[in-house]
């Protein structure tokens, strides 16, 4: 056991075994009392709802490893689905065909990479810290909406466009390898690249890190820049699966996404986090929701268990934390 | 113990030992403080200073055998309650106070607790905190936020609250770290009244040349063990290096001629208003220039300027006889220009970050392979390439940096900026926080790398460091250069006459 846990981190890193055995857990829990729960059904629709959350997870990744944070990304999803749902109704709405999507698409990354790239620059230039200037675009971005749609729905889309929200490739349904392929890139993006390597050490020290010679503004831009892409893409997706946009879809993820990065083992104050244990910490989040609900319980008690769930996570990492310590000292 | 002694020593420890995991961290100390004695605890760090300072304040509890009397009461076991209500107070550098509270707050909050009624008095915390100070012969306004204060009268505030607990026997670690001269003279003038009034001080010091000014005796810890307990008097500043480290520094001067070598950085006229003007100096290829002056003096503004991180007002940086116009510290260091920052903890390194990382900080596109990606082939390799190279003493190269002793971190800071093939290396107090012992081996490699021809700028307050180290020596007053001395001609005494003046 302790050999296969020390593989285990030793391949994936400290946060994983931890997680695994938590997703085990909770798989062999719900297996045994929820009906219904080891189907496929279940994990189909488990799999269909991960993605959303998911590429908002990662919007919210690597601005909090940077030290930094952004509460824009749900306004800067939704801003960017009306970006593309504006450009199909221009072009015909139900009988729009591929190119205005293309288009909408092109323009809908647009918006998201504009409104991160401004709150870079802000963050970057200004020195504010990111909490302020990304809830001043939040604000800015949910009064623009709802001014755009007067609050209301914005629907009526090719029906070609269900594929990409509920559609499946070789039984893998759409979104989920929308937010694979998105995950490794988003991996090799912090693990492999000069990019990722400046967002860990801009996050432990930004002074050090400038002193050393890293482009910390450039930086800086780029990582909220391509979080607004990854909202961007995350919006793009709701608006195919709820085909429909609303300026406040989805407000409710917003601090779920913060969560799941911390019980995938990000540094809450930053320099330090990666992007395999997040996914596993989503997938746990997602099936301990979708048990509870096969349970019969409502799906705000689910948001209770996931809230009592990162307590215990914290306190079984303070607890592993003790014990190698003392495993140290005693050695 | 002796019953004559009258009045009681304050402080006489004897059999103190600490076991952490099995590694004997104070080993069979005996430690003795006269009343009102100004007395030196010295050793390089882990030597065990702070461990037994943990002890004598309650902190930590010695192995069984230990025998512990203060003020001539003896303890079987002492709780810090115990420790402050027995006269012993501790200064930490980092003075533990409260920045946004005012002076008075900061020195009397501590007679509030526990009052009732539960209202605070103004006028008492006032009374308290002017008596404190009267008796330091200090004048403080009290009503000032401490955040605003320097950091020496700061710890003015820390003795004073020290003094309002009835303190008698007061720690200070490395009170003098983070002052100019002039400070330090006030502070160690402080220490002189205190003491005189009978209150005892233990001063916890990397400086030997104030240790041995302050104290009339010095204790001496070496790797957790007692080495002695000296007079200071007839003590000399290398025979205490000598006691603290266990091996004998040489004390040659190492200056060379190096005026035939090519000139590599060429300064002109560089003046930048309100930190330094007029700085003209040449720096030759192999060559170390040293650079000192007070704290002040204006000289890590002008590494600053000369590593891109600020713009001059006037004057010309050349390189290799091309003019340069640095943007940013990016082009300084494209230009071969590095610079090891004063400041290790804050800004040389990034402590939480592994040994790794930190090395090829500096270097990624060198480390970059195929398709822009980093290459962990790459750096590996020149990781350990560094690490060997500078006999950086580590576990694995993905340990925290922060891991390290100062004189291992120093050495990895050296490693990210020679990964950068540097021509012009500027070293602004490269020993700070540095154990005596491991300096040497810093200046040895300071040596090493000029011989190969680089050109060392090595900016120290410490006056002997650029007199035994460095080729020529510049020193800065008021922003301006005052005096260029060669250390074979002229003697340490007249160079530090002149930088204290």
């Amino acid at each position: 056991m302790t050999g296969l846990y020390r593989r285990l981190s030793a391949v994936f890193g400290p946060e994983v075994p931890g997680l695994l055995g938590f997703l085990v857990l909770v798989l062999v829990v719900f297996g045994v009392f929820a009906p219904n729960f080891l189907t496929g059904a279940n994990f189909g629709s488990i799999a269909f709802q991960l993605p959303e959350l998911g590429l908002l997870t990662l919007a919210m990744l690597m601005p909090i490893i940077s030290g930094g944070f952004n509460l824009a990304i749900i306004y800067t999803a939704n801003m960017a689905g009306l970006t593309l749902a504006f450009v199909l109704k221009q072009y015909g709405g139900v009988d729009a065909g591929y190119w205005p999507f293309i288009l909408g698409t092109v323009l809908a990354i647009g918006v998201g990479a504009l409104s991160g790239a401004v709150m870079g620059a802000v963050i970057a230039y200004v020195g504010a810290h990111p909490i302020l200037v990304s809830l001043a675009m939040m604000i800015f971005l949910r009064g623009l909406g709802e001014f755009l749609t007067k609050g209301g729905d914005i629907s009526g889309f090719p029906a070609w466009m269900a594929t990409l929200g509920h559609g499946t490739v070789l039984g893998i349904p759409v979104p989920l390898i929308l937010f694979l392929v998105c995950a490794v890139l988003w991996h090799i993006l912090l693990n492999h690249t000069r990019h990722g390597f400046s967002v860990r050490m801009i996050g432990s020290n930004i002074r050090a890190a400038g002193y050393s010679g890293l482009h910390t503004r450039r930086t800086l831009i780029l990582i909220y820049t391509l979080s607004g892409i990854m909202c961007a893409i995350a919006g793009i997706l709701m608006l195919s699966r709820f085909n429909s946009v609303r300026v406040g879809h989805g407000e409710a993820l917003l601090l779920v996404t913060v969560l799941a990065c911390f019980l995938g083992g990000v540094d809450p104050f930053g320099g330090f986090g990666r992007v395999l244990p997040v996914v596993i910490a989503l997938i746990v989040l997602q099936v301990l929701s979708s048990g509870l609900n096969l349970l019969g319980a409502n799906q705000h008690l689910s948001t209770a268990v996931w809230g009592l769930f990162l307590v215990g996570v914290m306190i079984l990492r303070w607890g592993a934390g003790r014990l190698s310590e003392r495993r140290r000292r005693g050695s | 113990m002796p019953a004559d002694a009258v009045p009681p020593d304050a402080l006489r420890f004897s059999g103190i030992t600490k076991i952490f995991g099995g590694v004997k961290a104070v080993d069979d100390v005996s430690f003795t403080v006269g009343a009102g004695e100004v007395h030196c605890l010295a050793g390089e760090n882990g030597c065990g200073k702070s461990t037994l300072i943990k002890i004598i304040t309650g902190v930590y509890q010695p192995e069984p055998g230990a025998g512990m009397e203060i003020f001539g009461q003896t303890y079987a076991q002492i709780s810090p309650t115990q420790a402050r209500k027995a006269g012993i107070a501790v200064i930490w550098q980092d003075l533990a106070l409260f920045a946004e509270m005012t002076v008075a707050e900061n020195i009397a909050f501590e007679t509030m607790l526990g009052n009732r009624p539960r209202a605070v008095s103004y006028a008492r915390l006032h009374r308290v905190a002017a008596a404190a100070l009267a008796r330091l012969d200090v004048e403080l306004d009290l009503d000032a936020r401490l955040g605003s204060l320097p950091i020496a009268q700061r710890q003015i505030v820390a003795i004073a609250r020290a003094l309002v607990s009835d303190a008698r026997l007061i720690f200070m670690d490395e009170p003098t770290a983070s002052l100019t001269q002039s400070e330090t003279d006030a502070l160690l003038a402080v220490v002189r009244t205190l003491s005189a009034r009978g209150v005892a001080v233990v001063f916890v010091s990397h400086r030997l040349a104030e240790v041995l000014e302050i104290s009339s005796r010095v204790t001496v810890l070496r790797d957790g063990r007692l080495v002695g307990v000296f007079p200071t008097a007839g003590l000399t500043q290398s025979r205490l290096t000598e006691l603290m480290t266990g091996t004998v520094i040489t004390h040659d001067v190492m200056a060379r001629d190096t005026g035939h070598n090519p000139e590599v950085l060429r300064i002109e006229g560089l003046t930048r208003a309100g930190e330094f003007g007029d700085i003209s100096f040449t720096l030759r290829a192999g060559e170390v220039l040293g650079l000192t002056g007070l704290i002040g003096a204006g000289r890590t503004e002008l590494c600053h300027t000369l590593f891109g991180m600020t713009r001059p007002d006037r004057g010309r940086i050349i390189l290799n006889g091309q003019d340069l116009q640095l943007r940013s510290n990016r082009d300084a260091v494209a230009a071969g220009i590095a610079y090891v920052s004063e400041d290790r903890l804050a800004l040389g390194l990034i402590q939480p970050q592994s040994i790794a990382d930190n090395t090829v900080l500096s270097v990624l596109r060198q480390i970059t392979g195929a398709g822009g990606l980093l290459s962990s082939r790459k750096k590996d390799a020149t990781v350990s390439h560094w690490i060997s190279e500078l006999a950086v003493k580590i576990g694995t190269p993905a340990d925290a940096v922060s891991t390290l002793s100062g004189g291992n971190q120093q050495r990895v800071v050296l490693a990210k900026w020679l990964a950068t093939r540097p021509k012009v290396l500027l070293l602004d107090c490269p020993t700070v926080g540095v154990d005596v012992g491991a300096r040497a081996g810093i200046f040895r490699i300071v040596r090493a790398l000029a011989e190969k021809g680089l050109a060392i700028l090595l900016v120290s307050d410490e006056v002997p460091e650029v007199f035994l180290n460095a080729d020529r020596v510049l020193h800065m007053a008021g922003g301006r250069i005052a005096h260029e001395w060669d250390p074979r001609q002229t003697g340490l005494p007249e160079m530090e006459a002149a930088v204290y003046a």
